[in-house]
């Protein structure tokens, strides 16, 4: 075989590589803009979603539990939570409505808790009575601090079934 | 008097200045007068010609030109409350208290921004109806049908943004309810709540976040979309007049 017909060989339409040059660059071009998009995204996505928050403390204390009588339901408005005690012990409920977040009140002569915004309906338990909200008042993580204090952790949810015994 | 009105007019159309701004002779012909159009930046857009029934009330009763006019009302009253109020936590309130009750006009620059906002809503869906019931959504219009229902959107944003300014119980608990509406998006629902409020709760970020979308983004996107708006109500052949069928009916 002469190197004038290998040549050729390689030079002609059909054995061509199947890639062009032209190809291959708007592929890498699209690529790389895909991935400088992507990257762009993230970072605005970063940018945006905030690091530090001067917002409450999601753990707080609620006090002695003797400052709680038996039988009583106790808003405190700080942290939008009720400290429940019942003859059993002591649970904290979410005070804010499972709705659209307002947020609720206790109603000490309807026994219930109530949300002023769209006329939702729960028990002290956090039981669902009437609508629209979708789900229970949520429980959160109670327990007792060393020096003896209630202490609630908004950011654990525990099942309303659980009771601190005191 | 009239013919001297008339003969200062083209005095003053004969001199220097006059040409060097309008840089043609007094539109006259109907060449003249569509060089006049098409050689001025603000009426470029418009159409040279308009057919009759075009101009009739009943054709879009203006509601799109009131909507628009209600925009450029809201942008001067917008912008003339900015020199009085200040998007912070502990400033908004009060100063959205002063301008109604110790700055001069305050009440009703701030009335006008908020009762044309409340038009703009208005005017903006009866727009869309009246644009709908006419068929403006059939080709060639359907381009400038997408473009009107995201003005649709922008609108309904810059006015629930706007909302949240007065810093009050109503804004608190309006953009409370709403933002946790987002949160229903499924998997991205709480991240993209998180990222409008700028935190977990309506604060004090939140309140900057909505004060920039509703003085500088939407504003600006409004206007870039109403200019695509106009542009293409003239390139489509003009108001939406259903044409006739083959029995005579519209």
């Amino acid at each position: 075989m002469s190197e004038t017909s290998a040549n050729s060989e390689r030079m002609s339409p059909d054995k061509k590589a199947s890639v062009s040059r032209r190809e291959f660059l708007n592929e890498i071009t699209i690529g790389a803009l895909g991935v400088a998009g992507l990257g762009g995204t993230t970072v605005i996505y970063q940018y945006f979603s905030p690091n530090v928050l001067f917002e409450p403390a999601t753990t707080f204390r609620a006090g002695n539990p003797d400052l709680f009588p038996v039988n009583s339901v106790t808003f405190l408005q700080d942290q939008q939570v009720y400290i429940v005690r019942t003859s059993s012990g002591f649970y904290a409920v979410s005070a804010v409505c499972t709705h659209l977040g307002c947020v609720t009140q206790w109603k000490p002569d309807a026994n219930l808790i109530a949300c002023p915004c769209h006329g939702s309906k729960f028990q002290s338990s956090g039981k669902k009575i009437e609508g629209p909200a979708p789900r229970p008042l949520p429980h959160y993580s109670i327990t007792l601090a060393a020096d003896g204090e209630l202490l609630v952790d908004k950011l654990q949810t525990v099942k309303s079934d659980q009771v601190l015994k005191v | 008097m009239a013919t001297y009105i008339q003969a200062t007019f083209e005095t003053l159309r004969d001199t220097k200045v006059w040409k060097s701004i309008f840089r043609r002779g007094t539109a006259v012909t109907n060449r003249t007068r569509s060089i006049a159009v098409f050689g001025n930046f603000f009426l470029h857009w418009m159409p040279v010609k308009v057919r009759e029934k075009s101009l009739k009330v009943r054709a879009a009763y203006y509601l799109g030109s009131v909507s628009f006019l209600l925009f450029l009302i809201l942008v001067v009253t917008g912008v003339l409350l900015m020199f009085y109020y200040h998007p912070a936590a502990p400033k908004a309130y009060h100063d959205m208290k002063d301008l109604r009750f110790v700055v001069s006009s305050g009440v009703f620059l701030r009335n006008m921004h908020r009762i044309g906002a409340h038009l703009m809503v208005l005017l903006v869906f009866w727009h869309m109806f009246h644009v709908f019931y006419r068929g403006g959504f059939q080709p060639p219009h359907e381009f400038n049908w997408v473009i009107g229902v995201i003005l649709l959107v922008v609108t309904l944003f810059l006015s629930y943004t706007g909302y949240l300014l007065p810093w009050d119980q109503l804004a608190f608990w309006a953009v409370t309810v709403g933002t946790n509406i987002i949160s229903a998006l499924p998997i991205i629902g709480n991240k993209v709540r998180f990222v409008a409020l700028g935190g977990n709760i309506v604060g004090e970020n939140a309140l900057l976040r909505f004060y920039v979308l509703h003085v500088v983004i939407l504003p600006l996107l409004a206007f870039l979309l109403i200019g695509v708006h106009f542009w293409r109500v003239q390139k489509d052949g003009g108001l939406t007049v259903r044409p006739r069928g083959t029995d005579g009916k519209r």
